[in-house]
């Protein structure tokens, strides 16, 4: 996946630039973490990789393909789990399934199988026995997970997580951390987060890249060189909180050096 | 659970098991008393009304001309029960013709016009002097076009109903949040995948509560036009009765309509909740929500 020299404005040729010149590759299997302090163009970034957004300038490639419009190879989880209320967890689950080819036609013929396969994953996240109960039955923890499942179920070469644990307490964002990386494990694709939370992207990504605000660039990359899979208690490590402390230093000088420039225009 | 009671000393722990199973009892008894009465409630309303009525007629000796006493207007039920019949069958039937057809017509064009913004500032203001218009006025102009007879009374029936569900079907699908929209649009989903999958089950809530409304209006539309225009119906029937100064069967016509109406509005209301449960999740359900894990 390429994005290349890509830059968003909202409202106009006068509105806001809230992406400069973003340039970023991604291999296949790799798991990206981007983090950066609020508003500093990430969800932009997600918008326009899942093409929900055209970019103003630039190119966005995912599969060797030219993203102007949704593409189907893409799963995506959001910061809500955006669950359809009328729909049973399983029905959810089952959503990209109704709408992506080729399941779209196979869906009648083989349900019984896609069923089979939905449960699996629900499973994985330890959601087995709440298939048939609606979404305001469940926690909010659950619908998120609920909502990575769906993200999953269609097999996407990427999946796209925007800040998915970000409402959720601390024991439960850990427990899903884990179970995301299982999952990963697993079935092995490429993904992007984004995340405000550093131990977050230190704990699940391969490489992280940290991104200054308004306009939003991609300021420096580091990577994880953690083997996997990684534990929980591996977070309380020396190592990995020296990690941690690098990144957010450089978080804040590029906080810094932005109330620099805003001080320097005024 | 968890409720600590008022009493300083420590009771034993047995006894104050038992208080607490006594208090509990005591709650779950007064719930079902309270629903008990909450069924019972609105018939003891009506026969309240219908005593007070009774007792009014007969204490100020009103004439039979001017208000005839619900005992009179049972009579003239049982008298007339045929004819009653009959013609209740015909603007039963009248009004849910038209009433089909509301919904037929307010279910398309409120998916048009909620799903297009274009359409929607183009067709609204034309809705709305349409829904204006008295529709006593269109009557004859239908009677003119279509001859006296039921086709008049189906189209009236039709006119009155359709704009609530219209409105109600545009603003479900208007109002679709759009996190939602977008689940499915990132997945490469067709804008009718989208108003099928997202947009109608998101405004069925609007469209059966909107049901509600017409199914009533519908009863007014089709026995306006019959008492104008009919040969047949309720209210071709209780205009005859006026026109003989027979005031309690014009009183025993407006019951049966009442009637009518309360059993289509239950019979919405009876869809809905087995169809939109999920929007109207009771407390009871609520609780079911497990631990989080």
């Amino acid at each position: 996946m390429e994005i290349d020299q890509v830059s968003m404005r909202y409202g106009g040729v006068e509105g806001t630039l809230a992406l400069k010149d973003a340039t970023l590759h991604i291999r296949r299997g790799e798991f990206v973490a981007v983090v950066g302090p609020s508003g500093c163009g990430k969800s932009t970034l997600m918008k326009l990789v899942s093409g929900l957004w055209p970019s103003s300038a630039g190119s966005v490639i995912v599969a060797g393909q030219e993203v102007d419009r949704p593409l189907s190879v893409v799963g995506m989880a959001f910061q809500n789990p955006t669950l359809l209320p009328w729909r049973s967890i399983l029905d959810n689950v089952m959503l990209p399934l109704e709408v992506v080819e080729p399941h779209r036609r196979r869906l009648r013929a083989e349900r019984a199988a896609y069923e089979e396969k939905a449960r699996r994953l629900l499973a994985m996240v330890g959601l087995a026995g709440f298939e048939k109960k609606f979404p305001y039955q469940l926690s909010g923890g659950m619908q998120q997970r609920a909502s990575l499942c769906r993200a999953l179920v269609h097999d996407p070469q990427l999946l796209m997580l925007d800040e998915p644990f970000g409402a959720l307490d601390v024991f439960t964002r850990e427990d899903l951390w884990a179970q995301l990386q299982e999952v990963c494990l697993t079935l092995k694709p490429t993904v992007i987060l984004v995340t405000h939370d550093l131990k977050e992207a230190v704990y699940l990504a391969d490489r992280v890249l940290v991104m200054s605000s308004r306009p939003g660039r991609i300021l420096a990359e580091r990577s994880i060189p953690f083997p996997r899979p990684r534990r929980l208690d591996d977070t309380y490590s020396a190592e990995f909180q020296a990690l941690v402390h690098e990144l957010r230093d450089r978080i804040n000088a590029a906080r810094q050096g932005e109330g620099q420039e805003t001080a320097d225009a005024a | 659970m968890p409720h600590d009671a008022p009493t300083p000393p420590p009771a034993p722990a047995q006894a104050r098991g038992s208080a607490n199973a006594r208090r509990v009892e005591a709650m779950a008894a007064a719930a079902r008393r309270r629903r008990r009465l909450q069924k019972l409630l609105p018939w003891l309303i009506i026969l309240a009304a219908f005593l007070l009525w009774e007792a009014v007629v007969r204490g100020f000796q009103v004439d039979p001309f001017i208000l005839p006493a619900p005992s009179a207007v049972a009579a003239s039920m049982v008298q007339w029960w045929q004819p009653l019949l009959d013609n209740a069958w015909q603007t039963l039937l009248t009004t849910l013709a038209g009433f089909a057809l509301a919904i037929v017509f307010g279910l398309l064009l409120g998916v048009l016009i909620g799903s297009s913004t274009l359409l929607y500032h183009g067709l609204y203001p034309l809705l709305i002097g349409f829904n204006s218009v008295p529709k006593v006025a269109v009557v004859p102009v239908l009677v003119i076009w279509f001859g006296i007879g039921t086709v008049p009374a189906i189209i009236t029936a039709f006119l009155i109903s359709f704009f609530p569900i219209v409105v109600n079907v545009a603003t479900g699908i208007a109002t679709v949040e759009p996190e939602l929209r977008d689940v499915l649009r990132a997945l490469g989903a067709r804008p009718s995948d989208i108003i099928r999958k997202v947009g109608l089950p998101r405004a069925m809530p609007y469209f059966f509560a909107s049901l509600k409304i017409a199914i009533t209006v519908a009863f007014v539309g089709s026995i306006l036009a019959e008492t104008v225009a009919a040969n047949k119906g309720i209210g071709q029937l209780m205009m005859s009765a006026s026109s003989r100064f027979d005031v309690p069967l014009v009183f025993a016509g407006l019951m049966v309509t009442a009637v009518m109406g309360v059993a289509m509005y239950a019979v919405a209301v009876a869809i809905e909740e087995r169809t939109t449960g999920w929007a109207m999740r009771g407390q009871a359900e609520q609780n079911v929500a497990s631990l989080n894990g």
